[in-house]
């Protein structure tokens, strides 16, 4: 045996776990570097098990980034499965990265990326496995420097004892830069604290160990200051602007085991135009970049040529608002028959263009109809600013059963801002309407099988940093409850009920997500405590041990009333207000009055709210302001 | 055209199950630019076939895969272009057009050879030179082998056509029909219970070396490797 066929994990562990190939690295396209030749190794990891987190986008970009670099190699890192979890404990193997099999400890960096806040233990078992003090203070010279990145970084503070380095932004724009400073702080002897001190300095880097938190009385932050000269008081996100000429994975590690994300991905665009009030994406991404059309088509057919896939998705928080989406749809339809692939389409939203397109791509009888309306009536819609009328629903429901469709899945929130229980009983009327709709439209003799699956599924809204509904109060357990019942109750009332599924989430879970996504520093003990508890796998509902995070707050002095049932008042300093991503504060307080007054915002095309994403020089009101030849600047 | 397509299976890709080899072989053959054929309908999919299911941790010097192609270069050429899609631990080794007439790759399976080896330390403390003679002189050899069902015996004896130890290692030829397969650990404990021993916790190293048909009859069979049937050479093509 060669020494690429040098694996971590015996043959009698690997006989006896779920799925060894989890382990065992070796897919296509995956890389290895003679570590000789190597300045800077890099563990990449998604705290969560493989095949979740081989379906990431952002780390196989990273990891094609980092990989082109030759002084630098990244490798993968996942959370073992349970099986593995407790046999590596019980042995004492330390956490190792897949293609080299080495240990994660020997590392130069230990990159998360941190994408829902129910992961979090799973990062503290990262490090524990690995070997890595779980507080960074405690972290030796002959400790990787931890890393964090994505989504959860805009608000990183429940996890800032954990982190030697937040990046925050998008990863193309600063690695080099980082690494450079790394290679530099390394050949010159600097200590770890040293190379830290630098490395808060760079744009988008937040090094929380230089940062200080001083409560009122009533729990709320009264100061955040940086605690040494020239650490800057505000951090400003990172962000590409030019998404074409930029890095992007031309071969994607093609995983063995089928994997949730088993297809090629093309990211078309990044942000959106449409500011609905609820979505943290869509406001954390701004402003919208496309891709250019022909760069598109040239790496659909380069990546399905290097992975073999038999699937292409497209992939951006609102596809239909792609300018060149028909062009690039008819392209992958004429290619991908002749090569026996199929298209995934999410995000599209139902019209008859989506329609045409979708019953070229998918089989009309099997596949369903997907409308996420959010709200039940009009005036919550409003108040969320979803831009979706119940006569544009309807329409495209009616388009949609003349073409064959018989099945529609239905997403809604309950416990949105201002929610009464007219909103709720609207979530049942609009559901019967499509019923109805279906019985108006297709005549008796063409109903295939007689009838209409409509499924209607809702979620519990989590307030989120940086979103208008920032200062929202979220509902409780009860609430949440109480209101799935209600809808349930109005759904058994429609006179169409019997073409109605209802589906509702748990309630528990939602309002944890609520205390970490809104919480501050103090929540970093609570999460220690609870996954030395046992926690871990909390995005798992079946591991997920809601008494313990319970008990485990209190037992910190702390209450899940002040993080999330409470309604912030604007003047609030927030844990999250240092960062800046672009949206201003003000933009997004006018955007809570405006949903108290159930006022609705045109999205960018229409009309340039203000929302202060401009200043990175992109989005439609800078390009408009430009074309027109007038000077840049702020809306 | 049907090819057979002939690889090992060696290293850390021993670990991967055989249905997740058959997704690696479908990928493959599209990186590689194949041009294979598909079944017709609503989602149609690759024609191909598998001889005989490899268990996980097993490493192969013969494994056998049939498809199905609508035009071919050379069979050179296919090995290269799928050892070029492929991973360390699959590698092919030989690519052969396969007679119109034969059989497909699973169903004319009939016997497989294996070597089978010891992990250090968990070689049994029996003589194997002295025990195996006696083992093979039985009538019978039989085992208690539990199914779905429930537990049935089983006779090893007519199933093993070839065993013999090395010192090292065993040489086994036994029957991998569907109908009879024999697994080489059913063996290796058949013959360690003769001397009331029982076998280690995942002590054996297995290597399958080939995959045989049976090109004789039942009564006298000829067993003739997989991947000596059918040719390298393309046919020629005839003029209508």
């Amino acid at each position: 045996m060669n020494n690429q066929d040098r694996l971590a994990l015996s043959d009698d562990i690997l006989m006896k776990i779920e799925k060894p190939e989890r382990y065992i690295g070796h897919e296509v396209n995956s890389i290895i570097k003679d570590k000789e030749k190597i300045d800077v190794r890099f563990a990449m990891c998604f705290p969560d098990v493989y095949e979740i987190g081989m379906s990431h986008l952002g780390i196989q970009i990273l990891y094609d980034m980092f990989n082109s670099w030759e002084d630098v190699w990244c490798e993968r890192v996942y959370s073992p499965w349970l099986d593995l979890d407790a046999i590596m404990r019980e042995e004492k193997i330390p956490l190792f990265a897949l293609e080299s099999q080495d240990p994660i400890k020997e590392f130069d960096f230990l990159g998360i990326t941190i994408q829902y806040e129910m992961c979090y233990t799973n990062i503290l078992q990262v490090l524990d496995l690995s070997g890595i003090p779980i507080n960074a203070e405690d972290r030796g010279e002959d400790c990787p420097i931890v890393i964090g990145g994505g989504p959860c970084t805009y608000n990183p503070e429940p996890l800032a004892d954990f982190f030697d380095i937040f990046y925050i932004g998008e990863g193309e724009t600063q690695y080099r830069h980082l690494l450079d400073l790394y290679k530099k702080c390394k050949s010159e002897g600097k200590s770890r604290k040293e190379f830290l001190r630098k490395a808060a300095k760079v744009p988008g880097m937040y090094v929380p160990r230089f940062y200080t938190v001083e409560y009122n009385q009533d729990g709320t932050i009264k100061c955040f200051t940086p605690t040494e000269e020239g650490i800057p008081a505000t951090v400003t996100k990172e962000i590409q602007m030019d998404v074409t000429d930029t890095y992007y994975p031309m071969k994607p590690v093609v995983p063995f085991i089928k994997v949730t994300q088993d297809r090629v991905v093309l990211e078309i665009q990044r942000g959106c135009i449409r500011g609905c009030r609820f979505c943290q994406a869509g406001q954390l991404y701004r402003p919208v970049r496309e891709r250019d059309v022909e760069t598109l088509k040239k790496w659909a057919m380069e990546m399905l040529k290097n992975t073999g896939h038999e699937e292409i998705s497209l992939s951006s928080l609102s596809s239909s608002d792609y300018s060149k989406l028909p062009e690039l749809i008819d392209f992958l339809i004429e290619e991908c028959n002749k090569k026996h692939t199929n298209i995934s389409l999410p995000s599209l939203r139902i019209d008859a263009f989506s329609l045409d397109v979708m019953s070229k791509v998918q089989d009309v009888k099997k596949s369903s109809l997907t409308f996420a309306p959010e709200a039940g009536s009009q005036r919550l819609r409003n108040v969320i600013n979803k831009g979706l009328t119940e006569d544009v629903i309807l329409k495209g429901a009616a388009l949609a059963f003349e073409g064959g469709w018989t099945r529609v899945k239905l997403y809604f929130m309950l416990g949105l801002p201002t929610e009464t229980e007219d909103d709720i009983r609207g979530i049942a009327e609009l559901s019967n309407k499509i019923a109805a709709t279906f019985f108006d439209t297709v005549p008796k003799e063409k109903r295939v099988n007689g009838k209409i699956q409509i499924v209607a599924s809702t979620s519990f809204f989590v307030p989120k940093p940086f979103t208008p509904f920032q200062w929202a109060r979220q509902c409780t357990k009860d609430e949440f409850i109480e209101k799935a019942y209600q809808t349930r109750k109005a759904i058994s009332e429609q006179l169409n009920q019997k073409s109605i599924k209802y589906n509702w989430h748990e309630a528990d879970a939602s309002v944890l997500e609520g205390v970490l996504a809104r919480g501050d520093r103090r929540l970093c003990r609570v999460i220690r405590r609870v996954y030395e508890k046992g926690s871990f796998y909390d995005a798992w509902s079946e591991y997920y041990n809601n008494e313990r995070w319970l008990e485990t707050i209190e037992e910190c002095g702390l209450s899940v009333e002040f993080y999330t049932h409470r309604e912030r008042s604007v003047d609030e300093i927030l844990p999250w207000d240092f960062i800046d991503c672009g949206v201003t504060k003000e933009f997004l307080k006018r955007e809570w009055e405006k949903a108290q007054r159930e006022e609705i915002s045109e999205n960018c095309k229409m009309k340039c709210q203000g929302c202060g994403a401009a200043k990175f020089g992109g989005g439609i009101c800078f390009q408009q302001r430009h074309e027109q030849g007038l000077v840049t600047g702020g809306c | 055209m049907k090819l057979r397509v002939k690889f090992k299976k060696f290293g850390a890709v021993r670990f991967i199950g055989h249905l997740d080899v058959m997704r690696f072989f479908q990928k493959a053959i599209r990186r590689a630019g194949l041009d294979i054929a598909y079944t017709g309908g609503y989602s149609p999919h690759q024609i191909m076939t598998f001889a005989s299911p490899l268990g996980v941790g097993l490493e192969s010097n013969g494994e056998y895969m049939d498809i199905e192609v609508n035009s071919l270069t050379s069979c050179s050429d296919v090995i290269e272009r799928l050892n070029n899609a492929s991973v360390q631990g699959i590698e092919i080794t030989s690519v052969k057009i396969l007679p119109d007439n034969a059989g497909n790759a699973m169903a004319s399976v009939a016997a497989a050879k294996y070597t089978v080896r010891f992990r250090d330390g968990r070689t049994p403390n029996i003589s194997i030179d002295s025990k195996l003679p006696v083992f093979l002189n039985q009538e019978k050899i039989e085992i208690t082998k539990k199914t779905k069902k429930g537990i049935r015996e089983l006779d090893l004896k007519p199933g093993i056509f070839e065993l013999s130890w090395d010192g090292k290692a065993f040489h086994m030829l036994v029957d991998a029909s569907s109908a009879g397969n024999i697994k080489p650990i059913q063996i290796i404990e058949a013959l360690l219970s003769t001397a009331d021993e029982i076998l280690q916790e995942n002590a054996l190293l297995i290597t399958r070396e080939d995959v045989y048909t049976n090109t004789g009859t039942e009564e006298n069979p000829i067993f003739t490797s997989l991947g000596d049937i059918g040719s390298e050479l393309l046919p020629t093509v005839a003029e209508d």
